[in-house]
């Protein structure tokens, strides 16, 4: 930094800030600089401006109603089950994977004898599209005429004696506890059929949840280790106190990369459920979808598009701040 | 060096011209249209040039309709290239979103498949047809199809659209075997239907199989319940701007529903339509309310009409014909719309309904059509087009606008979860104010 000061502060040097390198650099730059501010930032620009208008139909309508279309789809019991889905989800979905992903992470870390083929069963899910995952689990989800005539996961059970095991699963229309809270028009409350859902999704990531704690692992020095444990260190506590608060980082940018995933899900619910039974496992996106492109309400899915964007900026842009703060220290 | 430069040069720009020749849409017909068009015949050629017609029929049946469509529209118009631009998925899920952005971006097909009926008024709102009544006129297809028919697939005056076929949405099917060994008879009233339900329930039979996977069946069934408490006359209204929704027969509606969702299979939400079929062929349900691409299915799995499975109205419907048809519209600003004028009055002709439908397995919405290349039921069918009242399905897009089907949709799909009456009630109360 103050290198770079002096240069420039520096009389001849200052006329040719532009040379060849930077030229070509920049050069190399513009046309994906370009590209993204029109095609990334340029649209959600545009977007937000869309969802303070009153385009309805397939028409397009500019004239401006601020954030009527904001408290529209807040006001619907729909979107408010939608929220409470993805909290639910994002909930699940992060804890499980966090906890089995580090578990898996240990376990293969314990030297074991074909640690490659375990790493490799582990992570193989990741390499699927959640389309193709959604569409097994939702088969073998589905419960069939349980207990009697029941398929995919109850056959399985009635089929090893196990049959107290069968449940509803992806069709079970409780939300437990349920409670009604004055002003909401949504049941507060874990939509139980929510849970095949949150198992597809988490067998599917703690695989790559496993491979970033791994390397995490990895990169912990044996020798500190080894100091505790000269210290009398149980196991235990040379994990609890040395491994855990050493991972930290790693456990950061795992809740950044499934958090992000998890606040705009679709491929998988909507090929898994499809938001059913009632709206019980229907997220955001899926609404944002069916209004936009089945009710023609372009205004309402662009606020839609927009709340979820605000989500995801609440998740991601502190992480930046941090991470930026992080670099400046370095 | 430089002959390589230039010659990249050269070679840009024959790009660009391609790229621009390609933008400008076909080369304009000049050739004027030969003769004044003889009304009830086939059109005069339409010359060269291209036509693109936009669908979402690419399963097995469907497809080989629109294939044998477009085998005729070859030999009557030979210099014509067709371009087939399908998009896969049920009842046109995708297929829309991709027309949607297309339209948006001012780059229309030449003529699009859409339902008949209050589904393509958003198109027309947006200005993005063009009206036909006169045309109708001209190709005498208004002296050929129901009045009635006619009638509900008017908007702002104006036919918008030729039906290429009619599907029956209020179909009861039944297992036979069930039926005979246990003495019943289809039920034909609402009433018979829970005498009927309860005796299957005592045998340990799923009385009614209902799907819930593609959002539209418990809907779906409602349609006919909607029908069987109101009917005709007033379901039709139900669906018109302003309509009243606080009448009390709405809940009575609800409180049916409830009973029947109550007699089927718990699992609803995790079958499809085709799936809830299957318990009927299965012999595990014994009966199932749905659209005549049902007898579609159970053909295809190999079963037989009148010895494995039955059909019948929905209960309380007898006498309704609930008709949904699938149409083409003519673009405004085509690229081609000549070629797609003569494509249009091949739609609406006998011979080409006749080449389609039994392929398709759906009746002509002609009522001149050649019966004889038609099966059992679809002749069934055809005679009940043409002799019983029409209703116009609202789940299948022929009673009311996309942002009604949308809310009406949803609210009966939460209803197939909670069976909650009275919500169900509010939510439909709420809905009833897309409609336009």
């Amino acid at each position: 930094m103050r290198q770079a000061k002096t240069l420039s502060a520096h009389p001849a040097r200052r006329v040719s800030w532009m040379n060849r390198d930077r030229a070509i650099a920049l050069l190399m730059i513009t046309p994906s600089a370009l590209a993204i501010a029109v095609f990334v930032y340029g649209f959600i620009g545009w977007t937000a401006y869309i969802s303070m208008t009153d385009w309805r139909g397939l028409a397009m309508s500019t004239s401006f109603v601020g954030f009527d279309n904001y408290l529209t789809i807040f006001s619907t019991t729909r979107f408010q089950t939608n929220i409470r889905n993805l909290i639910v989800f994002t909930v699940f979905f992060l804890a499980s994977c966090l906890v089995i992903g580090l578990l898996l992470a240990v376990l293969v870390d314990s030297r074991i004898r074909v640690e490659g083929f375990f790493r490799s069963v582990y992570i193989f899910p990741m390499a699927l599209s959640f389309i193709v995952t959604g569409v097994v689990w939702q088969w073998l989800f589905a419960p069939g005429n349980w207990p009697n005539d029941p398929t995919g996961i109850n056959l399985l059970f009635k089929q090893s004696g196990l049959g107290f095991l069968q449940a509803a699963w992806t069709t079970d229309t409780n939300v437990t506890p349920g409670w009604r809270i004055e002003g909401l028009r949504t049941r507060i409350g874990i939509p139980m059929a929510m849970i095949p859902v949150v198992v597809a999704a988490v067998w599917q990531m703690s695989g790559f949840v496993m491979a970033m704690y791994l390397a995490g692992l990895r990169g912990i020095p044996e020798e500190i280790k080894e100091a505790a444990r000269v210290d009398g260190a149980t196991e235990w506590q040379v994990f609890r106190s040395i491994t855990l608060p050493m991972l930290q980082p790693i456990t950061l940018s795992a809740v950044i990369i499934l958090g992000h995933i998890s606040l705009k899900i679709f491929d998988l619910i909507i090929t898994m459920t499809g938001g059913a039974p009632g709206n019980n496992t229907e997220v955001p996106g899926l609404y944002m979808y069916e209004i936009t492109f089945k009710a023609n309400k372009f205004a309402e899915g662009a606020a839609v598009a927009m709340v979820m964007l605000v989500v995801v900026a609440l998740l991601v842009v502190p992480y930046l701040i941090y991470n930026r703060r992080a670099e400046v220290e370095r | 060096m430089f002959t390589t430069k230039w010659l990249k040069l050269f070679g840009l720009f024959s790009i660009l011209a391609l790229v621009l020749a390609a933008c400008g849409g076909a080369p304009a017909t000049t050739q004027p249209t030969a003769a004044p068009a003889q009304p009830t015949t086939a059109p005069a050629p339409a010359g060269s040039g291209k036509l693109e017609i936009f669908s979402w029929w690419t399963n097995a049946g469907e497809a080989d309709g629109l294939n044998a469509m477009f085998d005729i529209y070859k030999q009557q118009n030979p210099g014509v290239e067709i371009v087939n631009a399908t998009v896969a998925g049920g009842a046109g899920t995708n297929a829309k979103t991709v027309l949607k952005t297309r339209l948006q971006g001012g780059q229309p097909p030449d003529s699009w498949q859409v339902h008949a009926g209050k589904e393509l008024t958003a198109y027309v709102d947006a200005g993005q047809m063009m009206p036909l009544t006169q045309f109708f006129k001209e190709q005498g297809f208004d002296k050929v199809m129901p009045p009635k028919l006619l009638e509900q697939i008017t908007y702002n005056g104006e036919i918008w659209s030729v039906p290429v076929n009619i599907h029956r949405s209020n179909v009861l099917w039944y297992n036979i075997k069930i039926f005979q060994e246990n003495g019943l008879t289809p039920p034909k009233t609402v009433d018979d239907f829970f005498k009927v339900a309860e005796a299957l329930q005592a045998k340990g039979i799923i009385p009614l199989a209902v799907g819930g996977k593609d959002r539209f069946e418990t809907p779906h069934l409602f349609e006919s319940v909607l029908l069987a408490v109101f009917g005709p006359e007033d379901y039709a209204k139900l669906f018109q701007p302003g309509a009243d929704w606080s009448d009390p027969r709405v809940r009575e509606a609800a409180e049916i529903a409830k009973r029947m969702l109550e007699y089927s299979n718990s699992d609803r939400s995790s079958l499809g339509w085709a799936d809830a079929a299957q318990l009927v062929l299965d012999g595990k349900a014994a009966m199932t309310i749905m659209g005549d691409w049902a007898h579609g299915y159970f053909i295809g799995k190999g079963a037989k009409v009148g010895v494995d499975y039955g059909y019948a109205p929905a209960p309380g419907n007898e006498g309704v014909f609930m008709w949904l048809s699938d149409s083409f519209g003519l673009a405004k600003g085509a690229p081609n719309p000549e070629q797609a004028k003569a494509w249009l009055a091949l739609c609406g002709s006998r011979e080409g309904q006749d080449a389609f439908n039994p392929k398709k397995g759906s009746i002509p919405a002609r009522t001149d059509a050649d019966v004889s290349l038609y099966d059992e039921y679809l002749q069934y069918s055809i005679k009940a087009f043409g002799s019983e009242q029409l209703a116009p399905s609202v789940v299948h897009g022929a009673a009311a606008p996309e942002a009604y089907m949308t809310e009406y949709g949803n609210a009966l799909n939460v209803f197939a979860s909670d069976l909650d009456v009275d919500a169900v009630v509010e939510a439909l109360k709420d809905a009833a104010k897309d409609l336009k």
